[in-house]
């Protein structure tokens, strides 16, 4: 029994596939509304096009698809919706996604890219 | 760059058996540099301008926010005076940012009307000194950790001013804040990250 859960500590540790890794992997969308605000807020909002388009709804929603907001040509060629990976992708490297894109700006923290998301994810963003 | 790899990497792992520099690719595993070292390499001028001109955009609604300011009413003229020396700043990013945009051939932003940035802050629900305040802090903040967000994808040639820019955004933060009676952040490395 003891070799057993030897066994098993050893594979969590080696997949990191403890329960709260798992649950941060859905993010805390508590912080990733302060973490929107610090790191997003300067040229986004939930509702209004700024620097860059309105957020409100943006979980699930088309890429290119805010009424009123002049898009890149590169956004516009993107199709598949924006769910956790692709948002996720986007946050940790947009002109690699998207070459061409006007947003530049990364976040290189896989947790805080978690976080936000969490929030976009949240009835308080949607 | 070679200095700091030989003090972080041992002399040894950098050179193979027959003397070879590694790879970049190797190199780059090495300093965990990947996602910034390709990006680089695929950075070009049409790239750079479309990321200039989203900071000439963002420092277009600065300059109005502060002009919006300075009109309100809200603000005792002490603090208009602050306000208006932190405008001067932004105009001053503004026209770098220009500059940098027309040497590499690109057309910069243009400016909204004050009323459309008016709208799109929601000045409508300011109602206090306190308030407006809070906006331009929520506004510096984001744009000293926008700037700093920014630069891993800009070309090179643009990381040091993108990160003077950020600074002076981290200046205003500071201000505003104490201004607000914010308590001063316990832990370092407060942008960015």
């Amino acid at each position: 029994m003891r070799a057993a859960h030897a066994v098993a500590g050893m594979l969590l540790c080696l997949t990191g596939a403890s329960l709260p890794a798992a649950a941060q992997e859905r993010g805390d969308a508590e912080r990733g509304a302060t973490l929107y605000q610090q790191r997003c807020g300067a040229c986004h909002s939930l509702d209004a096009n700024r620097v860059g388009p309105k957020h409100r709804g943006v979980y699930r929603r088309q890429p290119a698809s805010v009424p009123g907001f002049q898009y890149s040509a590169a956004l516009r060629k993107l199709t598949e919706p924006w769910d956790d990976e692709r948002l996720s992708s986007w946050l940790a490297n947009p002109t690699a996604m998207a070459p061409g894109t006007a947003m530049g700006f990364r976040v290189p923290q896989a947790q805080d890219r978690a976080d936000i998301i969490a929030f976009l994810r949240s009835p308080a963003a949607r | 760059m070679k200095a700091l790899l030989s003090r972080a990497v041992p002399r040894r792992v950098l050179l193979n058996d027959g003397g070879k520099v590694l790879s970049a690719a190797g190199l780059t595993a090495l300093i965990g540099g990947g996602i910034a070292w390709s990006a680089r390499a695929q950075a070009t001028p049409g790239q750079d301008v479309q990321l200039l001109n989203a900071a000439i955009a963002l420092e277009h609604e600065g300059i109005a926010a502060y002009t919006i300011a300075a009109g309100s009413g809200l603000l005792k003229p002490e603090v208009v005076k602050i306000g208006v020396i932190f405008r001067g700043h932004h105009e001053r990013h503004r026209d770098e940012l220009v500059k940098a945009v027309q040497a590499l051939g690109g057309k910069p932003a243009a400016a909204k009307s004050d009323k459309e940035y008016a709208t799109q802050l929601n000045v409508a629900k300011l109602k206090t000194q306190a308030d407006v305040l809070r906006l331009a802090l929520g506004l510096e903040r984001g744009a000293a950790n926008a700037y700093l967000g920014l630069i891993p994808s800009l070309g090179t040639s643009y990381h040091q001013v993108a990160g003077r820019m950020a600074g002076d955004e981290a200046f205003h933060v500071a201000v505003l804040g104490q201004a607000l009676g914010e308590p001063i952040p316990t832990q370092g490395l407060m942008f960015g990250g």
